[in-house]
């Protein structure tokens, strides 16, 4: 269909274009200014850097050189997946449970997963620090073990959020489907493996990719639990990178696209699914 | 959903279902947050230490709290960010979300684009946002000084600027997050209704008004309460960008003075209680936004 240019839509234009410059520039800048030679930045930030006239890979070369990358993102890597399994696994059975069986304790099992969205994670690190202390988990001085004390807070973290997404996603999911499954012969567990899961796939996408954004991104917790240098993420090593680079803002803006990339890269694959199974789940029509 | 299915009468496999969850957030969740609330009555020094005994008097902290200064600007400052976070973040997203619907060429290129700052940590965030606020030579001076609007650097981080500066980015960030939530809201109005609406000559901003406003009634309450508790929450980037309470005291948030009372001065307790207002008050304004918005309740 063709459109009409009237005023009205061109103006929706600037102001749709406006705010898409406000989220893409700042990014572009910063990748610029990875590139740029270190005395330039201050000067001329705005111009693009090209061979010759202050480009450079050297922020690059010198930050993988000062800082060990490789380790920070299989650490990262490992604690984002797990926990990423776990609350797919534990949140979909949970929510399964919550919405397809009526018992007594349901209501006040949903108010505690509303509740356990609001509690700040400051509020709960402590005493769970000293727990896993006390079993030996939390620093005691292994890497594995040291990953293992971030990933179970973070699983519980990431718990109640999933539930009420996938909540809103079965109940949408004809009953009568599984009705005839089990008139079939049908075991309650096969019914969740085979047809719940299947039908609301994209929300178990949601869920997984934004547990493990949020796990990924996470500095809180991680700054918390790991503190020998071989344990390190990616997201503690971009901190410990700001506080040692001072001026250095060529350095800074190459590291900060270093950690950004693989995001970036998931994000841009992934999008649909990010999308659309997030609001299915926080809106129900 | 209100017949229960023959399936489901079995109460057996429920145990499978919901004990592993739960037993996790009992562990990390439940029983740490009533440990914080008995925490907030003891007398613990510092982050290994044990309690040592109950405060005197007991409920010492909670004096403190009405006393404490600095408290104050962090509350008066997290109130007033819950307030631009509702009104800007929200309202952006909105007209965002209705201009983005009143479109076809280039609607999913503006969804993603809009999105993308969530998935960035806030701690990349926070240093790009440093380097974009610099005195000499951040972006911002240097566009203004390019395009004639400032002759001197401003430091965007003095007295007079840094609320500006520590607000825009936080509300910026999660923009996307609402219209998307929002986005999907339009979505399911059916399109039947704004033919009917057409031919009985309700278009344009009256349609909005009339027919797409009170429908959005359920999704902007969604909004709102995610808002509220949001911003109640924020700590990285304030953090990352601020650090503790700059500048000269002023720039404290309810989650950035818990976390310096208790990880940089061992005031563990205090700490905890500081934790228990904001959970407190997160609860006291979200059941206030979902009152005065009042949506129908599915569950």
């Amino acid at each position: 269909m063709k459109q009409k240019w009237t005023p009205a839509k061109i103006a929706t234009y600037v102001v749709l274009i406006f705010w898409a410059l406000t989220t893409l520039y700042p990014f572009v800048w910063v990748i610029l200014n990875s590139f740029r030679e270190k005395g330039l930045i201050r000067k001329e930030s705005f111009s693009i850097p090209l061979p010759g006239s202050g480009l450079t890979m050297g922020n690059y070369a010198k930050a993988m050189d000062r800082f060990d990358f490789g380790n920070a993102y299989l650490n990262s890597l490992l604690v984002s997946v797990a926990v990423t399994v776990a609350v797919v696994i534990l949140a979909g059975l949970a929510a399964y449970g919550l919405v397809r069986y009526r018992f007594r304790l349901r209501g006040f099992l949903y108010s505690l997963i509303m509740a356990g969205m609001m509690f700040p994670v400051f509020s709960t690190i402590i005493p769970v620090f000293r727990m896993e202390a006390a079993w030996g988990i939390a620093s005691s001085g292994n890497r594995w073990l040291s990953l293992l004390a971030v990933i179970l807070p973070q699983i519980a973290g990431n718990l109640c959020f999933a539930i009420i997404v996938l909540m809103g996603f079965i109940e949408s999911v004809p009953i009568e489907l599984e009705e005839s499954a089990y008139v079939d012969g049908c075991h309650v567990f096969q019914v969740y493996f085979h047809i719940i899961m299947p039908a609301a796939k994209s929300s178990f996408a949601t869920v997984a990719i934004f547990s493990f954004l949020w796990s990924y991104n996470d500095l809180f917790t991680q700054n918390f639990f790991l503190r020998v240098p071989r344990e390190k993420t990616i997201t503690l090593l971009l901190n410990e990178i700001s506080s040692q680079a001072g001026v250095d803002y060529g350095l800074m803006a190459a590291s900060v696209v270093l950690i950004v990339a693989p995001v970036l890269a998931v994000y841009i694959m992934l999008q649909k699914h990010i999308i659309k199974g997030l609001t299915a789940g926080a809106v129900k029509g | 959903m209100n017949a229960s299915s023959t399936l489901y009468k079995r109460k057996g496999p429920l145990v499978i279902f919901l004990v592993p969850a739960f037993l996790f957030l009992i562990l990390f969740l439940y029983y740490p947050f009533v440990q914080n609330i008995i925490n907030s009555f003891s007398d613990i020094t510092g982050l290994g230490a044990p309690a040592s005994g109950l405060n005197t008097p007991w409920y010492a902290n909670y004096v403190t709290l009405f006393s404490d200064p600095k408290l104050r600007t962090a509350l008066g400052n997290t109130v007033l960010l819950t307030v631009c976070t509702v009104v800007f973040q929200v309202g952006i997203a909105l007209i965002l979300a209705l201009l983005v619907d009143s479109i076809r060429v280039g609607a999913q290129l503006f969804r993603t684009l809009y999105f993308f700052p969530i998935v960035i940590s806030a701690t990349a965030l926070g240093l790009m946002f440093n380097l974009i606020f610099l005195y000499n030579g951040g972006m911002l001076n240097q566009l203004l000084t390019n395009l004639g609007l400032i002759t001197e650097n401003i430091d965007w981080k003095d007295p007079s600027h840094f609320m500006a500066t520590m607000f825009a980015p936080v509300m910026w960030q999660y923009v996307g997050f609402y219209f998307v939530i929002m986005i999907t809201g339009l979505n399911n109005i059916s399109q039947d209704l704004y033919e009917a609406a057409a031919l009985d000559g309700c278009t344009g901003l009256h349609r909005v008004r009339y027919i797409t406003l009170p429908l959005l009634r359920n999704v902007l309450c969604t909004c709102l309460v995610l808002a509220i508790t949001g911003a109640l929450k924020v700590f990285d980037l304030p953090w990352v960008m601020f650090g503790a309470g700059m500048p000269q005291d002023q720039g404290w948030l309810t989650g950035t003075y818990m976390y310096d009372q208790t990880f940089n001065r061992g005031n563990v307790d205090y700490g905890s209680t500081i934790a228990i207002l904001i959970v407190v008050l997160g609860v006291v304004l979200s059941n206030v936004a979902n009152r005065v918005f009042r949506p129908r309740h599915d569950i």
